[in-house]
């Protein structure tokens, strides 16, 4: 008994011992958080600094799997299936002092939803959000809505009370031509409170000792220092030299560099992301190319493509190996991922030429492809590796690699024929894949189908699997609805992404799907 | 004079319209930056919206009158990236810039005169011959390589130098400057050496060829012939008639080292407004790129306009209106 208590009372002192050690983790990545304002961009680099200051109602962990966080449980209305019923973790304290109540979180989804707000874009099923006591908050959506606690996880409580005294109960107004309070000041809940910050340059964390999971979590780091690197060279040369101990985001010419060096180590996962090729299918003729119809209108040369497009090459010659060939446009953790449909069909070219000729196209054409070369990992080589494939079914592809913000705004305008894309899931649900990029594009849906497919089945299923609260049911509308456009062949997948971070390797971390770090999770070997 | 300070005061107000209307113009096909405010779960009519109230749909003539009224107000907006306002933007990143340019300014002249009177007079040692070749690598090497490669030399490799930043700063309220702390001088020099060297190189040359061009004329030769030493006659004589074309130059590259700055920031992620500007440009934030193409064509101006007014003040012929001739 005595040696057990002694025991006991020594590894409490060793842990003692190891939370009062100071450990500082320096961080990088290639951008920095646009705004301090929860709520006024939608955007990875700047939610994942949010997440070390915020809460959020719900998260996804390092697994992304859904964990509690300001809410400890969550559920649908017994009586009503339009509300959603979030009991509100109680003695929680904002970093400057006032204690969390369900007013808060009314008041964060309602600033959320403004007119001003980026993020309103994931809340529109919201009708009304309400207070029902100081620990539960109903959120009344229009129609029913199982996926509305997937759309919480990037939605950070604010404290109501920090919000009118600074003045900003609305989010950022580009217009108004002045900056907010919020935009460079946080009050938050989480597990890290900023000491300072000098936007692009450094900003500099403290662990919140008062953190109501402090004693659930790791929280080993007591200083988090974060300095955006934009240049890929330096960024790596930063690791190298020990100035910096973790690194987010490790370019694939640096991954076996990277491993190989004394002291580091990579940690490597799937990424919440897949890269396809998309066509316009519906327009009678094409801008580009040197035929009067539009051949890719028929399925067979839409086939022929994806016969043509060796995937495993591009696996390894382009990729390094880093990337996953990809059947269907979601990674294996989205609800309604299918292992059949994800297989990529071998690389076939007698094939591919006969559907050529069947297709009446057996002497080629000559046709435009539109790609990134700064969006996503190697974007502009996969396209290079592209047009030389298709060169061996007589496509003649004119390469137009160009810079994210003209590619996009040409995608936006719908001045392309044949464009590469990639494309996450934050909601972890296929609902979302549909309603952007197979429902016909018309209001609020299909505002990223640009491919002009139109198919009734399939926009009556994806309404439908946004509002079907039984899920037996509604998991056989996604696979049915994912059947559908596999056969169609709506787009030609190429591969899911990789990611890798790089860091010292007495570091214990793995990487997260949504490339978002929750530095609470982070240990050291000691 | 005051009519020609008024003529070149008019001109350079002229000049800055232009650069305005042609960066005005450019901007266009810079891409869409309403697509990069806004996440992509917004609809074609957040859109619309967004685009309205930054009157991004007015036409461009528009657009551009409305930016030279604020402009001329010294009022550029609010990024379009950052939130944040312009001015304030520029304003916090400028002394960053000033600091890596005048320090390079500094390295790159005392540096090329230094070698260039050496080259000049050691004309045959290997010495000479040796910094002549290297200095053609300073030459043809784009910024970015030397960059590189000296991070990998000094801060991997070595270990002596911080690969990127500016290390601490020290706020004086109205400018924060790097050259007070260990660290900050410690991160200037790779930065400083990368964005010189070109400078260097061309000073050098220019300093190597006025010199040899000075040593063989007849007043070095009389100089000699009277029994002056070596270093008078070199350094005394030769020197100073050798520098008449060297400081026009170094007027000019002055400008040119603060635009150029651009490169050596991002790969040094020095916080200075070149690496503003970059990063301004991938997320099309047209207030910042407008502001800083403003400020670069100023600084042009304003150096352009000092070197007229200096020629005006030596060159007495410009001072006879025309009626001279």
């Amino acid at each position: 008994m005595l040696r057990k208590t002694l025991l006991a009372s020594a590894v409490a002192a060793a842990m003692v011992a190891s939370a009062a050690h100071a450990e500082t983790l320096r961080w990088t990545r290639s951008a920095d958080s646009l705004t301090m304002d929860p709520h006024s961009q939608n955007e990875g680099p700047t939610h994942a600094v949010n997440h070390q200051i915020f809460d959020t109602l719900i998260y996804q962990d390092m697994d992304v799997e859904y964990q509690p966080g300001l809410a400890t449980e969550w559920f649908v209305h017994g009586d009503d299936p339009h509300i959603w019923v979030f009991k509100i973790r109680e003695g929680v304290t904002f970093h400057e002092g006032q204690a969390l109540t369900a007013d808060d979180v009314v008041f964060s989804l309602d600033r959320a939803r403004h007119e001003h707000a980026d993020m309103r874009g994931l809340l529109t099923s919201i009708k009304e959000v309400r207070a029902e006591d100081d620990t539960t908050v109903h959120v009344e959506t229009h129609e029913p809505n199982p996926l509305l606690p997937n759309n919480l996880t990037n939605l950070f409580i604010m404290s109501r009370e920090w919000a009118e005294e600074h003045g900003v109960e609305e989010p950022q107004n580009y217009a108004a031509g002045e900056e907010t309070h919020a935009v460079r000041n946080a009050n938050g809940t989480g597990p890290f409170r900023v000491v300072s910050r000098e936007p692009d340059v450094r900003t500099v964390f403290e662990r919140n000792d008062d953190y109501w999971g402090i004693d659930h979590y790791p929280m080993e780091i007591t200083a988090l220092i974060f300095t955006p690197i934009e240049s890929a060279a330096t960024r790596v040369a930063a690791l190298l030299s020990g100035e910096v101990d973790l690194l987010q985001e490790t370019p694939v010419q640096d991954i076996e560099r990277l491993a190989n060096a004394p002291g580091l180590k990579n940690e490597q996962g799937a990424e919440n992301r897949t890269i396809f090729l998309g066509v316009d299918l519906a327009s009678a003729e094409l801008r580009s190319a040197d035929t009067d119809d539009n051949p890719f209108a028929d399925r067979r040369v839409r086939e022929a493509i994806d016969l043509a497009v060796d995937q495993g090459t591009i696996r390894t010659a382009v990729m390094r190996g880093n990337a996953q060939p990809a059947g269907m446009i979601a990674p294996p953790f989205v609800n309604g991922y299918s292992a059949e449909l994800d297989q990529v069909i071998p690389s076939d070219l007698v094939r591919a030429n006969e559907l050529m000729a069947e297709a009446g196209y057996g002497d080629g054409f000559r046709v435009s492809l539109q790609c990134p070369n700064d969006r996503y990992v190697n974007d502009e080589q996969i396209c290079q590796a592209v047009v030389s494939m298709l060169s061996r079914i007589g496509i003649t592809v004119d390469l137009i690699a160009q810079t994210r913000s003209l590619h996009f705004a040409e995608l936006a305008r719908g001045e392309y024929d044949f464009y590469m894309l990639g494309w996450g899931v934050p909601t972890m649900d296929s609902e979302y894949v549909f309603n952007y990029l197979y429902h016909t594009k018309e209001g609020d849906r299909g505002s990223w189908n640009f491919t002009g497919y139109s198919d009734e089945r399939v926009d009556e299923l994806t309404v439908a699997m946004g509002q079907e609260t039984d899920e037996e049911t509604r998991n056989e509308m996604i696979s049915e609805a994912w059947q559908i456009v596999h056969d169609e062949i709506v787009y030609i997948p190429i591969h899911h992404q990789m990611l890798t971070w790089s860091m010292r390797d007495d570091i214990d971390f793995k990487v997260q799907s949504e490339n978002t770090p929750h530095f609470k999770y982070l240990k050291f070997n000691d | 004079m005051l009519a020609f300070l008024i003529q070149r005061v008019l001109q350079a107000i002229f000049v800055m319209f232009v650069v305005a209307l042609i960066s005005f113009s450019l901007f266009h096909y810079v891409g869409d930056p309403v697509l990069n405010m806004l996440g992509q779960e917004a609809t074609e009519a957040d859109r619309a919206a967004l685009r309205a109230q930054l009157g991004l749909d007015q036409p461009v003539v528009v657009q551009f009158w409305q930016f030279v009224i604020n402009a001329a107000q010294f009022e550029f907006g609010i990024s379009y990236r950052s939130a944040r306002s312009v001015s304030d933007l520029i304003l916090e990143r400028l002394p960053a810039t000033l600091e890596l340019a005048i320090i390079s300014a500094i390295f790159a002249v005392v540096m090329g005169i230094v070698l260039g009177i050496y080259t000049a007079i050691q004309r045959g040692s290997w010495l000479s011959k040796f910094i002549m070749t290297a200095s053609l690598i300073g030459v043809s090497l784009p910024t970015f390589l030397i960059g590189i490669l000296l991070i990998y030399l000094f801060a991997v490799e070595l270990g002596w130098l911080p690969a990127f930043g500016r290390g601490q700063v020290v706020d004086l309220g109205w400018w924060n400057t790097g050259l007070l702390t260990a660290s900050g001088l410690r991160s200037l020099i790779l930065p400083a050496i990368t964005l010189g060297l070109f400078q260097l190189t061309l000073i050098m040359r220019l300093v190597r060829a006025e010199m040899l061009e000075v040593l063989r004329t007849d007043y070095i030769k009389f100089a000699r012939a009277r029994g002056l030493s070596k270093r008078v006659v070199n350094l005394r004589h030769a020197l100073k008639n050798t520098l008449i074309p060297v400081i026009t130059i170094i007027g000019l590259q002055l400008g040119t080292i603060i635009a150029f700055a651009i490169i050596t920031e991002t790969v040094f992620q020095w916080p200075g407004v070149g690496a503003l500007f970059i990063t301004a440009v991938r997320f099309v934030d047209v207030p910042v790129m407008a502001a800083y193409l403003m400020m670069i064509a100023l600084v042009f101006v304003v150096i352009n306009l000092v070197v007229d007014l200096l020629y005006y003040a030596v060159d007495p012929r410009l001072r006879v209106q025309g009626g001279g001739k």
